[in-house]
């Protein structure tokens, strides 16, 4: 009781005429190491209260250069960087910058090596989804999921492993293809691990959807409208939550997406709970897709006629694919040497962020938990 | 230490491409490769064929309404409209940049500005070269637009069209030292505040960094 009216007399001190209660803003920083700021994300906030009246995002902390080092490394060489970008989608990354050197080269890959792209992708897609679903309810205090999906993600890691000996920077993919073809007993692994995975999506939806803390906290927080997704560059689920039915592997299709039939999921009110159903319904939708591939599967080539040392010719070209977090975009320029002249990322995650102080502003300070959970970013990515 | 391992398996794909289909798969596939290794250049040459890279794809001039609109009303403002391997693109004079932006935002429907970033060109008289690439969601289109400003000049901002431009104008500034004239809040983003030089500048080494900067805030001599 003292201690409580030395502490009320000392901020009489300070600020004469002006009790606790009345200090009105706070600023506060959260981060670097937050545990729930997924990575090196450090976010100032003024508070009143617990509300939110403004942040600033401090970013860099995991700032490697990479666009600098892919300017000092030939073609092929700056292939297994990318996968550092978002480690936990490593092979859309791959995926991504491959076809735009191809385009570049001007070469078409063999359609064996464009499934088997498809299927390693939509698995990554997966397994970076239950890495979302994982931590984003653990930061929301639901703690059971995270075991779960951790522990299905294990079955698609282990595939990465067999195919090509890395469980999280596969780089899967060769300029031109694949380096490698499916191991023996491929396709009935990767089936197998599907029927496995379409329950647990289902089992997940039972522990989390229904539940009324879940609800409370995501319901109405965090509202992005499509418009503002638009203006802002959102994309992917962020984008789809809103209800806008895009998705570049229906839009600009790359690497014969359009030969799967798939739907796009929406949402409507462009809040985390509706980004989570998206997301939930993604999953399904990319075990659909990797079914067919597996069924579809053609006999051939993986490698298209490259050479050994790659010298694109002058130009540029802008190759966007959709990465589990949203569109993205390698900017590739060559001026016919050995080395990319420029490769700029343009990344999904780091362009999400923007939309964060939108997106709480006004809003309580737990909910920036949640917000930054269902943003779905990657800082090696935000940061490269 | 994680490179490593990679990079060993880059160089295996460097020096076989063609048939790294054979050796990748011994057992998988046991028909195709066998085949395919024996009788090596016509197996693994015949599904290339369609397309070798030799045919050196070339840019084709981007005709239509929009591009002879802004003919008609910059002249030669519009340095080039062309189609490089079925992308589209425009460049103009830095000076009619943000109005050229406006057109397309305002009048072409380019509702996103998918990304926003610099290429450096230090032989040329206007070494920067800012790319904006826009989409309409409308129409499924992509443009870039491009434009060069010299050393010292400012690029005008896109954030009053696409809020979204303020981060990605902050990194090119970050980057490049370009700065954007209007930008609400013009800082360096992934580089700290205090740090001296933009490192995607092709006269900055790649193992140039700020030394003092190391010295001062890390209390080492190089972190390198």
């Amino acid at each position: 009781m003292t201690q409580n009216n030395k502490f009320y007399e000392s901020v009489e001190e300070v600020a004469p005429g002006r009790t606790f209660l009345d200090s009105s803003e706070l600023v506060i920083n959260m981060g670097p190491q937050h545990p729930s700021t997924h990575g090196v994300l450090r976010v100032i906030l003024k508070l009143d209260g617990e509300k939110v009246l403004g942040l600033d995002c401090v970013i860099g902390y995991l700032h490697r250069g990479v666009e600098k080092i892919a300017e000092n490394r030939t073609w092929a060489q700056f292939n297994p960087y990318v996968d550092r970008l978002d480690y936990v989608a490593a092979v859309s990354n791959g995926l991504g910058y491959c076809l735009a050197v191809e385009k570049l080269l001007a070469v078409e890959v063999p359609k064996r090596a464009q499934y088997l792209r498809v299927i390693l992708t939509e698995l990554n897609r997966l397994a970076s989804h239950q890495v979302w679903l994982g931590t984003h309810v653990l930061d929301i205090g639901a703690v059971t999921p995270l075991f779960y999906a951790f522990r299905d993600r294990e079955l698609i890691l282990e595939v990465f492993e067999k195919y090509c000996g890395a469980r999280l920077t596969t780089h899967a993919f060769r300029i031109g293809g694949c380096r490698w073809d499916a191991y023996e007993g491929f396709a009935e692994e990767v089936r197998k691990t599907c029927d496995f995975i379409v329950p647990k999506i289902a089992e997940y939806g039972e522990l989390i959807t229904g539940n009324r803390i879940w609800v409370e906290r995501t319901k109405g927080v965090g509202v992005l409208s499509g418009d503002d997704c638009k203006a802002l560059g959102v994309t992917g689920p962020m984008l789809r939550g809103a209800g806008v039915r895009w998705d570049v592997r229906k839009a600009q299709p790359y690497s014969s997406y359009d030969d799967f039939e798939f739907d796009i999921p929406i949402g409507a009110a462009g809040d985390t709970f509706d980004r989570y159903m998206v997301r939930l319904e993604e999953m399904r939708q990319s075990i659909r897709i990797i079914r067919q591939a597996v069924d579809g599967l053609p006999e051939g080539p993986l490698m298209a006629k490259v050479p050994k040392m790659l010298k694109p010719p002058a130009g540029e070209v802008y190759q966007n694919i959709e990465a589990p977090k949203g569109e993205l975009g390698y900017y590739v320029v060559s001026d016919g040497g050995p080395q990319p002249y420029r490769v700029r990322v343009r990344p999904p995650s780091f362009i999400n962020l923007q939309a964060l102080e939108k997106m709480v502003k006004g809003q309580l300070v737990a909910d920036v938990v949640a917000v930054i959970g269902t943003l779905d970013i990657v800082l090696g990515e935000v940061d490269r | 230490m994680a490179d490593a391992p990679e990079e060993k398996k880059l160089e295996q794909t460097e020096t076989k491409p063609e048939t790294s289909s054979a050796p990748g798969a011994p057992e998988a596939a046991s028909a195709a490769p066998a085949t395919a290794l024996a009788p090596a250049a016509p197996a693994a040459a015949a599904p290339a064929l369609p397309t070798p890279p030799a045919p050196k794809p070339a840019a084709k001039p981007w005709e239509c309404e929009l591009t002879q609109r802004l003919k008609h009303v910059y002249g030669s403002g519009l340095r080039d409209a062309a189609e490089y391997v079925g992308q589209k693109y425009i460049a103009v004079d830095g000076s009619i940049a943000h109005e050229v932006l406006r057109i397309l935002h305002d009048d072409e429907g380019y509702d996103m500005l998918s990304d926003l970033t610099c290429v450096h060109w230090p032989k040329d008289e206007r070494p920067f070269e800012v790319v904006w690439i826009l989409y309409c969601f409308a129409k499924n289109t992509y443009v870039r637009v491009k434009a060069r400003y010299a050393e010292g000049e400012e690029a005008p901002t896109a954030t009053n069209l696409w809020p979204g431009a303020n981060w990605m104008e902050r990194e090119v500034f970050d980057m490049f030292g370009l700065r954007f004239a209007g930008h609400p809040d013009l800082r360096r983003i992934l580089l700290p505040e205090d740090w001296q030089g933009h490192p995607l500048r092709k006269d900055y080494d790649i193992r140039q960094q700020d030394n003092e900067w190391v010295r001062k805030n890390l209390g080492i001599e190089s972190g390198q």
